[in-house]
């Protein structure tokens, strides 16, 4: 085997990874603190991508884009929870389900009316077009080092944030028992829309951070929220701790799965049957993957403790 | 229940109307509407066998399009090697769908709530990228039917309204044996375990066993609309298993009501004419805004779940709110 392929393969799936988290964490904790499933967290992710697409080009600076788009995602995230999300909550899943449904199918129909049905890419600023030497003589694009890197950044932040602050303790508290929080004096109306807005704002950090590789485009957030719903699932609902194990787990698993199954099946398979049988058997491992742990562990790796 | 009630009128009236469809369109000189009631239909039957297990037993499964598409490639498949007897393919389709749930309700069943969804998503998933893999049979663009199941000269299926006619009483089937069901001893059980799982369990009911038969039953009849759906369609792809195609499934139930006998019907009546006339309605206000249908679509369906919880079947009922 080729081991350069390798460490790049294992590299890659380390940034779908770290992207899977972005989107997780907001995910989980949703979930986790407020029981609300959210579908329309996708859209966020794809909004964040438009906006900063549009401001790219604006402002001609991806780095001014960046920071024009991130206070918008805030504003959307904020106005969806309260629009939609709030009068939702201790409602059951179902209705959670089918009006985040709802708010998916409306927003890809309005970016689709403002941006038009074509994707939008970003153009990158030359320091991080280029590419950069690693050690062992990997050559990488800079930028795929630079969001491995802004996303254990804001994993490690994060993870500060909620282990180590008041409003992560009260962030933790809630996901244990909100109504204990609640009768404490916290506003957890406030603590929730927060928390919300906050993870629209992550969402769209991994929007944008892919879209220069990817392009924006409609219906890009639907494909990668099913995989972040997996990741929840298996790192256990309500927990960051967890999201970051799955999401690194299943990043590296999609990927290696994507490149190096096809040779794995070709070892007891006729080569014919694995080239078809690869691809499909690829895209579903991750769907067995969860099937399985869901099978033995209902609760998920690191379920949070107490309810 | 007895006697004319709001609810039984429209049910009625519904089906009376359905039943006269073909020749009113025959008269009117309009194909395509018939074409949509058809699609209607065959979603129909879809939607009551999703309602049996998310409105009778509480099981919310957000892939149940997967049976639509087993339905569809178990009348494709064949047909790809020119075998055309419905006598086949239509066992077949019933068959692998009800397989398809027992593998796959074992294990699904296990787990409640949210991973409950999450999981039957899954399997979705998995059947989805299964023909999209398959080469053979089109993959991603999907498969041609050149004839449509045939019934040694019984029943001749590429005349639309004898096909019409054939999804009808399929869909009047499904109505009686969910009828039924749900007023069976089963159905009561099944009706208990939404209701309070331990206390059925107490009583002593193997509920998992229970669920995993209604579930089966109903991934069987969703297996039948996908080869009704197939036939009437004569081209089938992946993208019928898509996962929004299970989120529609499920709008359609709520919209009419879940829980309720012939609710689905009616969300997937409203369903498929928002699908059909959204479009030109809108393009008459502003022309070319009918693509972006989804934006008045959407919020339809937020303002649905926020306002009209029991759905259609709540309003026929007079008290438009769910008795908690």
């Amino acid at each position: 085997m080729d081991w350069t392929l390798l460490i790049v393969q294992l590299l890659n799936g380390l940034q779908l990874g770290v992207l899977l988290f972005l989107l997780a964490a907001g995910l989980t904790l949703i979930f986790g603190i407020m029981d609300f499933i959210n579908l329309a967290h996708g859209s966020l992710y794809m909004v964040g991508a438009y906006f900063c697409a549009t401001f790219t080009e604006f402002l001609d600076s991806f780095l001014l884009g960046v920071l024009v788009a991130l206070p918008l995602t805030f504003l959307v995230g904020l106005v969806v929870e309260i629009v939609i999300a709030r009068p939702l909550y201790g409602r059951d899943h179902l209705d959670h389900v089918l009006a985040t449904f709802g708010v998916i199918l409306f927003f890809d129909a309005l970016v689709h009316l403002v941006w038009g049905p074509e994707g939008y890419a970003i153009p990158l600023p030359a320091f991080l077009d280029g590419q950069v030497g690693l050690a062992l003589g990997l050559v990488l694009p800079t930028y795929r080092v630079l969001i491995i890197a802004v996303g254990l950044f804001i994993a490690l932040g994060l993870y500060m944030v909620v282990s180590w602050t008041r409003v992560g303790m009260l962030i933790r508290a809630g996901a244990s028992n909100r109504r204990m929080v609640a009768a404490l004096g916290v506003n957890i109306d406030l603590l929730f829309t927060f928390v919300f807005a906050g993870g629209a704002v992550l969402a769209g950090v991994a929007g944008l951070l892919i879209a220069p590789i990817t392009e924006a485009n409609i219906g890009m957030g639907n494909d990668i929220l099913l995989v972040a719903f997996v990741v929840i699932i298996i790192g256990g609902i309500g927990s960051i701790r967890g999201a970051f194990v799955a999401a690194i787990l299943i990043g590296l698993i999609d990927t290696m799965g994507r490149s190096f199954l096809d040779d794995f099946m070709k070892l007891f398979l006729s080569n014919q049957n694995a080239e078809t049988a690869a691809p499909a058997f690829s895209a579903m491992l991750i769907y067995v993957l969860m099937a399985a742990i869901l099978y033995f562990r209902p609760q998920g790796m690191f379920p949070p403790r107490v309810r | 229940m007895s006697g004319l009630t709001l609810r039984s009128g429209v049910t009625f009236g519904s089906l009376a109307f359905l039943a006269i469809v073909p020749p009113l369109t025959g008269a009117m000189d309009a194909p395509f509407v018939l074409d949509i009631v058809m699609r209607m239909l065959c979603l129909a039957i879809a939607a009551i066998s999703l309602n049996l297990i998310l409105g009778y037993g509480g099981m919310i499964s957000f892939g149940h399009a997967a049976y639509i598409g087993i339905g569809a490639y178990a009348v494709g498949i064949p047909a790809y090697y020119e075998v055309y007897s419905g006598f086949l393919q239509i066992p077949l389709a019933v068959g692998m769908a009800a397989l398809f749930a027992l593998v796959t309700g074992f294990i699904c069943l296990r787990t409640r709530g949210v991973h409950f969804i999450m999981i039957t998503l899954a399997f979705a998933q998995m059947a989805f990228f299964t023909f999209v893999s398959i080469e053979e049979y089109g993959g991603d663009d999907g498969l041609v039917i050149d004839f449509k199941s045939e019934f040694i000269g019984w029943l001749d299926l590429e005349e639309p309204v004898t096909l019409y006619y054939v999804i009808f009483v399929c869909l009047l089937g499904t109505i009686y044996l969910v009828k039924r069901v749900v007023a069976s001893r089963f159905g009561m059980v099944i009706q208990g375990t939404m209701g309070n799982e331990a206390r059925m369990r107490a009583l002593g009911y193997n509920v998992f066993l229970y669920r995993l038969i209604c579930y089966v039953i109903s991934g069987a009849i969703c297996g039948l609309a996908g080869a009704l759906l197939g036939n009437f369609t004569g081209f089938i792809s992946p993208e019928m298993m898509d996962w929004t195609r299970s989120g529609e499934l499920i709008f359609m139930v709520v919209l009419g009501g879940s829980g309720s006998l012939f609710g689905p019907v009616l969300g997937t009546a409203v369903f498929v004419i928002a699908e059909e006339y959204l479009t030109p309605m809108m393009n008459l206000f502003a022309a070319g805004s009918g693509v972006y249908w989804h934006i008045v679509f959407g919020p339809f369906l937020v303002l649905v779940v926020l306002f009209g919880r029991r759905g259609i079947d709540g309003l026929l009922d007079g008290r438009g709110h769910r008795d908690d």
